[in-house]
């Protein structure tokens, strides 16, 4: 027995030592990820901190842009709120707290997170955060101490979770896989230039939430469902836009659940730690009814539209053909979107409830965040972000649609980065992106060769069709064109008076039609996942 | 067709490299820039808006053009894009200080579009390098912190000058003297501060190139010589043809700056400088009556009277003998054998020599060494530890350059990163194959007898691994650094402002009198 095992390792090691020498021959990487996975995200790591905060040195949104500015005053306005004021008025409108501008409008951990963040900015520089004076506080240090918050919580809780994901990613697949292919998985998570982009040009801490999600993801690929849960419930605490990954999570978790000895059992250890996540975070506001509801009420902004601006999604889409805003009530229209973003999102719960698998789950958060981002109600350009995240963790799985998505998810914000001044930034970090993708030896430039495509469609004959008419050449060459044409037409010239939006309704328009494309497609890609599910797979899950 | 094949595949990862220090460079547009930005207009408009005739005598701004005519010419060249982006970029007048994004963009631009020229430099000194060799050197090379800080935040145009002297030694060292020689008169007449070299260049052509008889080294020395001078009269006679190369030169050479830079460079005269306070600071305690100094160090402005108190005055010609006397061994080594595989290390060598001990040197001409020793430093282990040691240093006294708040986490993670990016490929270089199979075979008897040996883990740390002397020394950039930054202002206040400064220029310039000794010692062993 005890020689068997030995022999075991032997027989392990001499693979392990082959493929590395196999790696070294043609790995251009070898330098890279020879130390192993930790040293290579160190690596990686250090570059990605210093793209941020290369792209720090930007603009922000509605920098000099009196009397509302941007997204940036609403932050460092929460920062002056939460470090002034008692923890029971940050979401009451009162003298010292007119919510009309710019009132706390996300769920108490970001209110935490502000407060932690304000007293950093305290410390440094006490103008930027006083009650009143400092509204409007534009100043080099401000500016400066304002991006180093974001840097350390990404730091702090993206990093990390990035890290976790890749290790159990890894484990999943049973270290199988080369080396390099990690370290690129890495890069491509890491490198996110959607993500950058928004938090670090625009400004905004997503970087907290989608961290928080992705430990989440980490935690239940790896059978910490508690811990999963914990996380996830941080992550929408944080934002509530993370509800997008909601029918996912919930699906998948208590499809586990199910085929467990004792579901019921299971299902409410679960659901003790949402509430018991749900009580601390939410503690201040517990004490009463009216306390509770009011900032609920912040964070549910039903009273906006349907849609803002031009995103790429169904409502604000078809409004070309049919006036949603004007035929019917707000009111109906909240059901409207309600409706098709559940019906939207059934297929992709039913198969993980049916059949809960972890690449299946990827898929699934996929696909809700899809849904929700082209059917709910009051979506903003910038949650394009939260689909690109699961995509970019399946980016081994899926390189072409990764790197075609993030292409259009880009191209979507692209007039909102503009009004930021971020169009360097922007081509800066798209070039990057693409370069990373085609890292010479890496998975993106390997799967554009012939023979690898050929053979992942055989493997996956349903979805053939759309994979084959979506990454033609031709197709592909054209719609890039395209882009890269309306790009410069952006740039370059004025709309006529008449239709003052019109390059905004094209980018629109074009990025729907592809996001739409994507959605079908990722479906039915989650759905082929049951046919692979042989019996062993089935009996392993029962475990 | 292999081979063709794997060349291209060889060029595609450079340019993958390069795309990516580019897309670092484009995003760094933004950030601090010095006065040089603006003494680079300046000359765009100079060069723009006046007939040659002028370009030396102009003194409309304070920065007047001081090098030499080919580098005034590739501004003239520039200019005529800048004209077309805006036309006030290049006015003489209204352009003073000019500030527009357009400006900016336009410079910060053409400088990452000059540096192409860099990386064929890098990759022709490279092309005969195995490709796990070459792929390091392009890292180091490529990905180098010191340029991307001078260059694309401080702003100057040493990428693409490197460019010209990298591939005068590639040439040199693929035996093809005459080319070698040309684009280094080229070189000189882009930026004088590279003539430092030019002993070593003139030893090793003369007794590399023009040998083999009298009359054919002879036949063969009026060809270089021939060569040498066309290129300084096609950069100096239109100046010559108009009776100014005496202004010219005087403009070139100005040596009414002092032997210190105002941030001194991490040089042989820090310690002098060091040695001349103390012995001042005793004899004062002793009691005797020491005269303060006519001019200060510390006060930042130096000019033509003595600052020192006790020890004597440095006088150009002092700095210039030093300079040729620390060369010469280099130069007697040279002339006894000169090889074309040792080219490399000499240049490197004089450039060392003429940072240590030269006049008015400035901290960025520490690149010009570390570049050309990136090339080499792959060569044995011993090349990659003082590489490792010499690139970190270089970079770190770079570091006040960029003095600003904003530029401080920029520095700090380029030279990080560097310094684990070289410490992952000498790793990987050094560990290869020979760590692989004897762990392999000690896994195999270990797994065999189920002994647990944690041999495999020592064996792959046993490739490169530094001495505690080196390793204490880096370690000390960082206490240095710490104490310049956080304890210094935080202990002392607003006392003492130039310590952390005068910390850092000691500091370096130890690893740079050790990287000095050590370069000297190898040029004298390698055979």
């Amino acid at each position: 027995m005890k020689k068997k095992r030995g022999m075991e390792k032997v027989k392990r090691l001499e693979d392990m030592v082959n493929a590395e020498n196999d790696d070294s021959e043609g790995d251009p990487w070898w330098w890279l990820v020879q130390k192993g996975i930790k040293h290579s995200f160190l690596c990686i790591s250090l570059f990605a901190l210093l793209v941020r905060v290369a792209v720090g040195l930007h603009p922000y949104s509605g920098a000099k842009t009196p009397p509302k500015y941007g997204d940036y005053e609403a932050q460092r306005h929460w920062m002056e709120i939460t470090l002034n004021l008692p923890a029971k008025d940050w979401y009451r409108n009162s003298s010292v707290n007119n919510l009309s501008y710019w009132g706390l409008d996300y769920p108490p951990l970001t209110a935490y997170q502000s407060y932690i963040h304000g007293v950093f900015l305290k410390t440094f520089d006490p103008d930027s955060v006083a009650l009143f004076t400092s509204r409007g506080h534009e100043s080099y240090l401000g500016k400066l101490l304002m991006r180093w918050t974001v840097l350390f919580s990404d730091v702090l809780i993206f990093f990390p979770a990035v890290l976790y994901f890749v290790f159990v990613y890894r484990a999943m697949q049973s270290g199988r896989g080369r080396k390099s292919d990690v370290a690129w998985h890495i890069a491509i998570i890491l490198l996110n230039p959607c993500l950058i982009l928004i938090d670090h040009g625009h400004f905004q801490y997503n970087c907290i939430s989608l961290g928080f999600t992705m430990a989440a993801v980490a935690a239940s690929l790896s059978q910490r469902d508690p811990v999963a849960s914990v996380l996830y419930c941080l992550a929408l605490n944080h934002k509530q836009m993370s509800a997008y990954f909601a029918p996912a999570f919930f699906s998948y978790l208590l499809g586990k659940c199910l085929r467990h000895k004792n579901p019921l059992l299971e299902v409410s250890k679960l659901g003790l730690m949402v509430i018991g996540t749900f009580a601390i975070v939410w503690w201040p506001y517990l004490h009463s009814k009216d306390a509770a509801f009011s900032v609920l009420s912040r964070l549910a902004p039903f009273e906006r539209g349907i849609y803002e601006d031009y995103v790429a999604n169904f409502w604000c889409t078809t409004s070309v053909l049919v006036k949603w805003k004007k035929v019917f009530t707000t009111q109906s229209l909240r059901i409207f979107s309600l409706a098709a973003t559940v019906l939207t999102c059934l297929p992709s719960m039913v198969q993980q409830v049916l059949a809960p698998s972890s690449k299946g789950f990827l898929y699934g958060l996929l696909n809700s965040s899809l849904s929700f981002y082209l059917f709910s109600f009051q979506v903003h350009e910038k949650s394009i972000l939260l689909p690109l995240l699961p995509l970019s963790l399946l980016a081994l799985e899926e390189p072409r649609s990764l790197l075609w998505l993030t292409h259009f998810a880009m191209f979507s914000m692209f007039p909102l980065l503009q009004r930021d001044k971020l169009v360097l930034a922007y081509m800066a970090l798209y070039a990057l992106f693409v370069l990373l993708y085609f890292a010479p030896g890496g998975p993106g430039g390997r799967c554009n060769s012939s023979k690898t495509l050929d053979h992942k469609q055989k493997a996956k004959k349903g979805t053939k069709f759309v994979s084959s008419v979506a990454f033609h050449p031709l197709v592909m060459g054209f719609l890039c064109l395209c882009s890269l044409i309306l790009h410069v037409i952006y740039l370059t010239m004025r709309p006529p008076k008449k239709y003052p939006f019109l390059f905004e309704a094209v980018i629109m328009l074009l990025c729907f039609s592809q996001f739409i494309i994507f959605t079908f497609y990722f479906n039915s890609k989650q759905w082929m996942l049951l046919k692979h599910l042989t019996s062993k797979d089935k009996q392993k899950k029962l475990i | 067709m292999a081979k063709h094949e794997s060349r291209s595949m060889s060029i595609a990862q450079l340019l993958w490299y390069m795309g990516i220090a580019t897309t670092i460079k484009l995003l760094v547009i933004p950030s601090y820039h010095s006065t040089d930005l603006e003494v680079h207009r300046h000359w765009l408009a100079i060069t723009h808006s006046l007939p040659l005739s002028q370009w030396y005598f102009d003194e409309t701004s304070q920065w007047t053009l001081d090098y030499p005519p080919f580098f005034a010419y590739f501004q003239r060249f520039l200019s005529v894009f800048a004209h077309l982006v805006d036309p006030q970029i290049v006015h003489l007048h209204h352009g003073l200080n000019y500030k527009a994004s357009s400006a900016i963009y336009f410079q910060r631009i053409s400088v990452i579009v000059s540096d192409l020229f860099f990386m064929y430099g890098v990759y022709r000194c490279t092309s005969n390098l195995p490709s796990l060799k070459r792929n390091l050197v392009w890292i180091l090379a490529v990905w180098s912190p010191g340029l991307v800080i001078v260059d694309h935040l401080h702003f100057q145009y040493n990428g693409f000058l490197f460019g010209w002297l990298l591939l005068s030694i590639s040439f040199l060292a693929q035996g093809r003297d005459l080319m070698g020689g040309f684009l280094f008169a080229v070189l000189l007449c882009f930026k004088h501060l590279f003539a430092v070299a030019a002993p070593v260049y003139f030893v090793y052509l003369l007794r590399h190139y023009c040998r083999g008889g009298l009359v054919k080294g002879f036949a063969r020395l009026s060809v270089m010589g021939a060569v040498v001078v066309a290129v300084f009269a096609a950069a100096y006679g239109p100046f010559v043809y108009h009776g100014q190369i005496q202004q010219v030169i005087r403009r070139m050479f100005p040596f009414g700056r002092g032997l210190c830079h105002a941030y001194w460079a991490p040089n042989f005269w820090v310690f002098y400088i060091m040695l001349d306070k103390g012995i001042a600071f005793l004899l004062t305690k002793f009691g005797f009556n020491i005269p303060s100094p006519a001019a200060s160090f510390t006060g930042g402005l130096v000019g033509d009277a003595s600052p020192f108190v006790i020890l004597p005055q440095i006088t150009p010609m002092t700095t210039f003998i030093l300079v040729l006397l620390a060369l010469s061994p280099c130069l007697i080594k040279t002339w006894m054998d000169p090889r074309p595989r040792l080219i490399t290390r000499s240049v490197a060598y004089a450039y060392t020599c003429g940072f240590l001990f030269g006049w008015h040197v400035h901290e960025k001409a520490s690149l010009h060494f570390v570049i050309p020793l990136a090339i080499v430093a792959v060569e044995s282990m011993e090349d990659a530890k003082h590489y490792f040691m010499l690139s970190i240093v270089s970079s770190y006294s770079l570091f006040p350059l960029l003095y600003e708040a904003q530029e401080y986490p920029i520095k700090v993670l380029l030279l990080l990163l560097h310094s684990i990016l070289i410490w992952f490929c000498f790793s990987a270089q050094f560990t290869k194959n020979k760590a692989m199979k004897s762990t392999l075979q000690a896994d195999k008897k270990a797994a065999q007898f189920e002994l647990k040996g944690s041999s495999r883990t020592a064996a792959v740390n046993g490739g490169f691994v530094l001495g505690w002397l080196a390793k204490s020394y880096l370690f000390g950039v960082l206490v240095v650094e710490i104490w310049g930054q956080f304890l210094h202002p935080y202990l002392l206040g607003d006392k003492f402002p130039f310590v952390p400064l005068m910390l850092i220029s000691i500091y370096c310039a130890l690893g740079i009198l050790y990287s000095w000794i050590w370069q000297l010692t190898q040029i004298m062993i390698l055979s």
